[in-house]
C-alpha cells in the first residue's frame, strides 16, 4: 500500500512519457488520476491506521520493526564490504503518527497542486513528468524508514524542483532555481557524511550487522562504543547533530538559511509555491523529528535552548519582513518563515504539548499556506501583478474571493475557531511550561501581534476601501448605476471559477473543521508524540548509558 | 659486458616466455587486431571508416571472451616477474575494452572525424594499441614494463590527439600533450632510477622486500616517490600535474577527449595503485622521513588540491569540453580519496567509482558530440534551447551531469557513497578530506547545472527550428547509457560485488 502511494505518480509520469505532447488534456487527466489515487490510498491508510501504536523506535522486546504500521521491508542491496561485514540497504517503508499526518498532507496538497497546474500552458508534458517525480519523492521521504532510501528520495526532490522553478517560473527564475538547488544540496551533502558515519556506528540487533535502518538508529542501545558516532564520541556526535540540523534547517527554512525561500516562492509558478510551502518545508521539520533529534537525543537536550531562540527569531524576523513587503507573494513567503518558527519553538520545548503543537502546526501550515498561495495565484492570474497597493476595494467586486481570503488570512494569524489557532496555542503552552523556553515563548508571542499586523494591513489595503487611482483594473459604471470591474486582459470569470473553488473549498473546510474539532488529526499523532518525547527525555538516555 | 647466454639458457628463456604467453592471450589478441586493422585500412581504400569501426568493435568485443577465460586462472606473475595476472588486472582489462568500444561509438557519430580526408585507418589501430597499452599499465609489475606500457599509451594518445591535421587546435593540443608527456616521462624514469639505485631491483614485490629488509634513506625515498608521482599524476590529470589537460581536452577531437579522460586516466590510477600498494607500502614506521611526509601525505595533498582546483576553476569555463576537463581533474581528486585509505574497501570504492565514471563521462561526451554536430561548437551559449530540440539527448545529458555531481539515484552517487564510506570507515582520521570532497561537490553542482540551465531555462536564438533528429543508432546509445547510469544508481550490487572481488592485487597486502 505504501509503495503504491509512493510510486503512483511516477507510474503516471511514465504513462505521460508515452503520450504525445500535443495531448495536453490527457496528460493533465492522467496526473489528476494519479493524485486522486494517492488521495484515496491516503484515506485508506488513514482508516487502517491504529493510533494507539507509537512508532518512532523499535519497542524493546516487541516487534523488530517497532510499532510502525503498514511495514514493507525487503532487502534491496546487499554488498560484502570485507572487514565491515555486509552492507545491507533495505527498501523499508512504514508509518507512525508523525509520518501519517504528513502522508495525508502530501496527498492532499499534491492533488490540489495538479488542479492548480491546469492553467500551465508551456511544455505541459515536461511539466507533469517533473511534477509527478516530485510527488513521488516527497511521499517517499515521509514513509522511508531506511536512511539510505530517505536520502535517495530527499535528493530526488531537488532536480524536479529546480526545473519546475527554472522553466516555468517568473522573470528571475534562473537565479531562484539555482539558489534553491545550491542551498538545499549544501545542507544535504553533510547528511550524506552523517549517514555513512551512522552506518558504521550502529548495529542492527536483529542481524548483528551495520544498518541504515532509522528504527535501529533511534535506539541508543544499538550504537557501538568507539565508533565515530558511538556514545563516547561526544565531539563527532555534536558535529553530526549540528550539520544534520543545518541541513534540515535550510529546508525549513530557519534564519539565517532562509534567503532562498522568498526568491524561490516569488519566481515559482503558483502550484509549485503551493507544493513548496505546503509540503517541502515540512520535510525540514519532519527530518528533525524523525532523524535529527531521536538519533542524537543528548545533543538535542543540550541544544534545545538554541533551537528555541532560532525559532523565536524566525517568528519575529519573518513577521517583520512580511510587514515590509510590497509583493503579496513575498509577504506570504515570509509569513511561512514566521510560521515555521512556531514549529521550531514547539520542538524546542520537547514536551508533549510543544511537540504536538509543532506537528499539528506543520499540518495546519501546510493547508493554510496552500490556501494563501492559491489565493495569491488567483489575483496574479487576473492582474499579472501582486503589488499590494495596486488594488483596493476588491471586496465589493469579488465577494467570494474576498471571503476565502478572509478565512485564510485569519487562519494564518491564528484566530480562534480556525486550525492555526490550536496549533499555535499548543506550541505556546508547551514552550511556556518549560523553564528553558519560557522567556523565548514570551518574546515570540510578539510574533502573533506582528502577524496580525501584516495580514490585516494587507487585507485592508487590497480589499477594503475604494479602488486605488493606479489600480490594475478598470472600473465601469453601467446604465443602472452598478459598478463593474475588469482586468485588462483577463477573459475568464472575475470572481473564483469552478476550478479555483474545487481547490479552495476542501482546504477551507479542513481549516475550519480542524479549528473546531482537531481530533481527526491530533488523535493520530498523540501516541507517537508522547513516545518521541520519552525518547528525547534525559531520563530515557541515562537509562541507556 | 653481457655474456652470450648458452643454448640451454636460451631454451629455458623461450620456454618461460611460452609458458607466460598463455596468460597473455588478450594482449596478444589485441595486438593482432591492431595489425589486422592496419592491413585492412591498406586494402580497403579511402571510404572505409564505417567498416573499420565495425571491425574494431567486433574485435574488441571478441577480446572479452579471452579476458573472461582468464577469470578461471589463478593469480600469478609471469615473464620473469614482469607482468601479473590477477583479478585487479582483469577488472581493468574489462574496463579498458569497454572504454575502447565506447570510444569507437563516439567516433562514428562525430562529424569532425567523419570529414577527415585522409581516412580513419590509423585512428582505429591507434585506439586498439592504446587499449593494449592501458591493459599493460594495469598489470605490469616491473618498473621497466610499467614504463614501456605507459609510453605505448602516451604515443598512441599523442597521435590521436593531433589526428585532425588541418585543425590548428588539434595540432597545438598534440604538441602540448607531447611536451608535457616527455617531461613527465623523464621524471618518472628518474624516480624509477632512484628506486632501482636504492634496491637494485625492478620487480615491485622484490623492491618492497628489499625496502623492508634493508631499510632506506627517507629523503631519497621521498624524492623518488615525488618524481614517480609526477609521472603518474600526469596520466591521472591530478593537480599539480594537470596543466596539459584543459588545452588538450579542448583541442583534441571530442571522442579522443573522452577516451583520454576515462581510459588513460583510469590506467594511471591502476598503475598508481599497483605501484604504491605493492612496492612502497605505507606504515614502515621506523623509516619516517625527517620531514614527516610520506607518499600517503603527498597523495592526500594532491587529492585535496585536485578537488578544490578542478571544481573551482570549472565555474568560469564557457566551453563545455574545457568544463569537463576541469571536472575530470576534480574527479581525479575524488578517486585518490579511495586510494588513501589503503584498504580493500578503498580499492573497491575506486573501482566502483571508475565504473560509474566510465558510463557518465562517456555519456556526457556522447551528447556533447551530438550537440556539436548540430551547432558546430561546444560553447555553453550555443546550448540554449536545446532541451526542446533534442529532448532525449537533453534529458540524458542532465542525467549524466547529475551523476557527475553525485546525486542519487545515479551511478555517480554510488561512486561517491563508496568513496566516502571508505574514508569514514577509518573513523575521523580522514574527515577533513571527506569535508573537502563533499563541499567541492556542492560547487560542482553549480557549473554542471550551467549546461541544463542553458538547455532548458534559456531560449534559443533560433527558436523556429523544430526537433532535431540524431538518428536511431545515436538515440539507442544515448538511451542505453542513460538507463544504465540510472539503473546502477539503484541496483549497484553486481558491480560493487565484482569490484570487491577484483580488489585483490598480486603481491599487495591490504587490510
Amino acid at each position: 500500500m505504501l509503495s503504491l502511494i509512493v510510486f503512483l505518480p511516477i507510474i503516471a509520469g511514465l504513462i505521460i512519457l508515452a503520450v504525445p505532447s500535443s495531448q495536453k488534456q490527457i496528460i493533465r487527466i492522467v496526473s489528476l488520476l494519479a493524485a486522486l489515487g494517492q488521495g484515496v490510498l491516503a484515506v485508506l491508510i488513514w482508516r487502517q491506521y491504529d493510533p494507539t501504536m507509537a512508532g518512532i523506535v523499535a519497542a524493546s522486546g516487541g516487534s523488530p520493526f517497532g510499532s510502525f504500521q503498514m511495514i514493507e521491508k525487503i532487502p534491496w542491496i546487499s554488498l560484502d564490504l570485507g572487514s565491515f561485514g555486509p552492507l545491507n540497504i533495505e527498501y523499508f517503508l512504514g508509518v507512525d503518527g508523525i509520518s501519517i499526518t504528513m502522508v495525508l498532507l502530501t496527498a492532499l496538497i499534491s492533488a490540489i497542486g495538479v488542479l492548480s497546474s491546469w492553467t500551465i500552458q508551456k511544455q505541459v508534458k515536461g511539466y507533469f513528468i517533473l511534477y509527478n517525480l516530485l510527488a513521488t519523492a516527497m511521499m517517499g521521504c515521509f514513509v522511508a524508514l531506511d536512511f539510505f532510501l530517505f536520502y535517495v528520495f530527499w535528493e530526488l526532490m531537488l532536480l524536479p524542483m529546480y526545473f519546475l522553478i527554472g522553466i516555468w517560473g517568473g522573470p528571475n527564475r534562473e537565479y531562484a532555481a539555482i539558489k534553491f538547488f545550491l542551498y538545499t544540496l549544501f545542507g544535504s551533502v553533510f547528511m550524506l557524511l552523517v549517514m555513512i558515519g551512522l552506518y558504521f556506528s550502529v548495529i542492527d540487533p536483529l542481524t548483528g550487522h551495520h544498518t541504515f535502518s532509522l528504527v535501529a538508529m533511534a535506539d541508543q542501545a544499538n550504537y557501538i562504543k568507539g565508533a565515530i558516532l558511538g556514545p563516547d564520541s561526544v565531539t563527532w556526535r555534536y558535529a553530526a547533530f549540528i550539520v544534520l540540523f543545518v541541513g534540515f534547517a535550510i529546508k525549513v527554512p530557519m534564519f539565517p538559511f532562509h534567503t532562498w525561500l522568498p526568491d524561490a516562492h516569488v519566481e515559482a509558478p503558483t502550484p509549485i509555491s503551493v507544493i513548496l510551502a505546503g509540503v517541502l518545508l515540512k520535510l525540514g521539520t519532519y527530518g528533525m523529528m524523525r532523524i535529527n533529534f531521536p538519533l542524537f537525543p543528548e545533543v538535542f537536550q543540550a541544544g534545545m535552548y538554541v533551537i528555541g531562540v532560532f525559532g523565536a527569531i524566525n517568528i519575529i524576523y519573518g513577521a517583520f519582513c512580511a510587514l515590509a513587503q510590497q509583493d503579496l507573494k513575498k509577504m506570504v513567503a515570509y509569513s511561512s518563515i514566521s510560521h515555521m518558527g512556531y514549529v521550531l519553538l514547539g520542538l524546542a520545548a520537547a514536551n508533549s504539548e510543544g511537540m504536538l503543537g509543532a506537528l499539528y502546526q506543520m499540518f495546519n501550515h501546510g493547508t493554510i499556506t496552500a490556501m494563501l498561495f492559491l489565493l495569491v495565484g488567483v489575483i496574479y492570474d487576473r492582474a499579472h501583478s501582486r503589488q499590494i497597493d495596486k488594488f483596493g476595494g476588491l471586496a465589493s467586486y469579488m465577494p467570494v474571493y474576498t471571503g476565502f481570503v478572509t478565512v485564510a488570512w485569519f487562519a494564518s494569524l491564528g484566530l480562534p475557531g480556525l486550525s492555526g489557532f490550536i496549533s499555535e496555542a499548543f506550541v505556546f503552552v508547551g514552550a511556556f511550561r518549560e523553564e528553558v523556553t519560557r522567556p523565548i515563548a514570551i518574546v515570540s508571542v510578539l510574533g502573533i501581534v506582528f502577524g496580525a499586523a501584516y495580514l490585516l494591513w494587507s487585507l485592508q489595503r487590497m480589499f477594503l476601501g475604494k479602488r486605488k487611482p493606479d489600480a490594475l483594473y478598470d472600473l465601469e459604471v453601467d446604465a443602472h448605476g452598478h459598478e463593474h470591474i475588469h482586468f485588462h486582459d483577463w477573459k475568464g470569470k472575475l470572481d473564483l471559477d469552478a476550478r479555483e473553488l474545487t481547490m479552495l473549498i476542501p482546504l477551507g473546510i479542513i481549516v475550519i473543521a480542524l479549528g473546531i474539532y482537531p481530533m481527526p488529526v491530533m488523535g493520530l499523532l498523540t501516541t507517537s508524540i508522547n513516545k518521541l518525547v520519552q525518547v528525547l527525555a534525559p531520563v530515557a538516555m541515562s537509562a541507556v548509558h | 659486458m653481457f655474456e652470450m647466454p648458452s643454448g640451454a639458457e636460451i631454451q629455458s628463456i623461450i620456454s618461460i616466455l611460452k609458458g607466460g604467453a598463455g596468460f597473455f592471450v588478450p594482449e596478444i589478441y589485441l595486438s593482432a587486431l591492431f595489425m589486422v586493422l592496419i592491413i585492412l585500412d591498406l586494402v580497403t581504400g579511402r571510404k572505409n571508416a564505417r567498416f573499420l569501426a565495425a571491425v574494431t568493435i567486433a574485435g574488441l568485443v571478441g577480446s572479452l571472451y579471452y579476458i573472461f577465460k582468464q577469470q578461471a586462472m589463478p593469480d600469478t606473475e609471469f615473464f620473469f616477474g614482469m607482468y601479473a595476472l590477477d583479478r585487479f588486472g582483469i577488472f581493468f582489462k574489462y574496463f579498458f575494452v569497454a572504454s575502447g568500444i565506447l570510444a569507437v561509438l563516439l567516433t562514428v557519430i562525430d562529424d569532425q572525424l567523419k570529414k577527415h580526408e585522409s581516412g580513419m585507418g590509423e585512428y582505429y589501430a591507434l585506439l586498439v594499441a592504446m587499449v593494449v597499452g592501458m591493459m599493460m599499465m594495469a598489470s605490469s609489475t616491473d618498473l621497466l614494463m610499467m614504463f614501456l606500457a605507459m609510453e605505448l599509451v602516451s604515443l598512441s594518445a599523442y597521435a590521436m590527439t593531433g589526428y585532425l591535421k588541418r585543425d590548428p587546435r588539434s595540432s597545438e593540443a598534440a604538441l602540448k600533450y607531447l611536451v608535457y608527456g616527455a617531461v613527465s616521462s623523464g621524471m618518472l624514469l628518474y624516480g624509477f632510477s632512484l628506486l632501482y639505485g636504492m634496491t637494485a631491483q625492478t620487480n615491485l614485490t622484490r623492491i618492497a622486500m628489499v625496502l623492508a629488509a634493508h631499510g632506506y634513506d627517507p629523503l631519497v625515498m621521498i624524492m623518488a616517490v615525488l618524481l614517480i608521482m609526477a609521472g603518474l599524476g600526469y596520466k591521472m590529470g591530478a593537480v599539480p600535474f594537470h596543466f596539459w589537460s584543459p588545452d588538450v581536452y579542448e583541442g583534441a577531437p571530442t571522442p579522443v577527449t573522452a577516451y583520454l579522460s576515462v581510459g588513460s586516466k583510469a590506467a594511471g590510477f591502476a598503475m598508481l595503485m599497483r605501484f604504491f600498494f605493492v612496492a612502497v607500502p605505507h606504515g614502515m614506521d621506523m623509516y619516517v622521513s625527517p620531514l614527516h611526509i610520506d607518499w600517503l601525505m603527498i597523495l592526500m595533498l594532491v587529492s585535496a588540491a585536485s578537488m578544490i582546483y578542478g571544481n573551482v576553476v570549472a565555474i568560469w569555463q564557457k566551453n563545455v569540453k574545457r568544463l569537463l576537463a576541469y571536472s575530470s581533474i576534480a574527479h581525479a581528486g575524488y578517486l585518490l580519496l579511495g586510494i588513501i585509505t589503503m584498504d580493500q574497501l578503498g580499492t573497491q570504492s575506486v573501482l566502483v567509482y571508475l565504473a560509474s565514471y566510465l558510463l557518465m563521462n562517456y555519456g556526457a561526451f556522447y551528447v556533447v558530440i551530438l550537440i556539436a554536430n548540430r551547432t558546430g561548437s561546444e560553447n555553453l551559449d550555443d546550448y540554449r534551447g536545446l532541451g526542446k530540440k533534442m529532448p532525449l539527448a537533453g534529458a540524458a545529458l542532465t542525467v549524466f551531469l547529475i551523476s557527475l555531481v553525485g546525486l542519487p539515484p545515479t551511478f555517480g552517487f554510488i561512486g561517491k557513497l563508496m568513496i566516502f564510506s571508505a574514508l569514514l570507515s577509518k573513523g575521523s582520521l580522514f574527515m577533513w578530506l571527506a569535508l573537502i570532497g563533499i563541499l567541492t561537490s556542492v560547487i560542482s553542482l553549480y557549473y554542471y547545472m550551467l549546461i541544463p540551465l542553458n538547455m532548458y531555462l534559456r531560449e534559443s536564438e533560433r527558436p523556429e527550428e523544430g526537433v532535431v533528429e540524431t538518428g536511431m543508432g545515436a538515440k539507442l546509445v544515448t538511451a542505453t547509457l542513460m538507463i544504465l547510469t540510472l539503473y546502477f544508481g539503484l541496483f549497484f550490487q553486481p558491480i560493487a560485488n565484482y569490484a570487491k572481488y577484483s580488489s585483490v592485487l598480486f603481491g599487495a597486502f591490504l587490510n
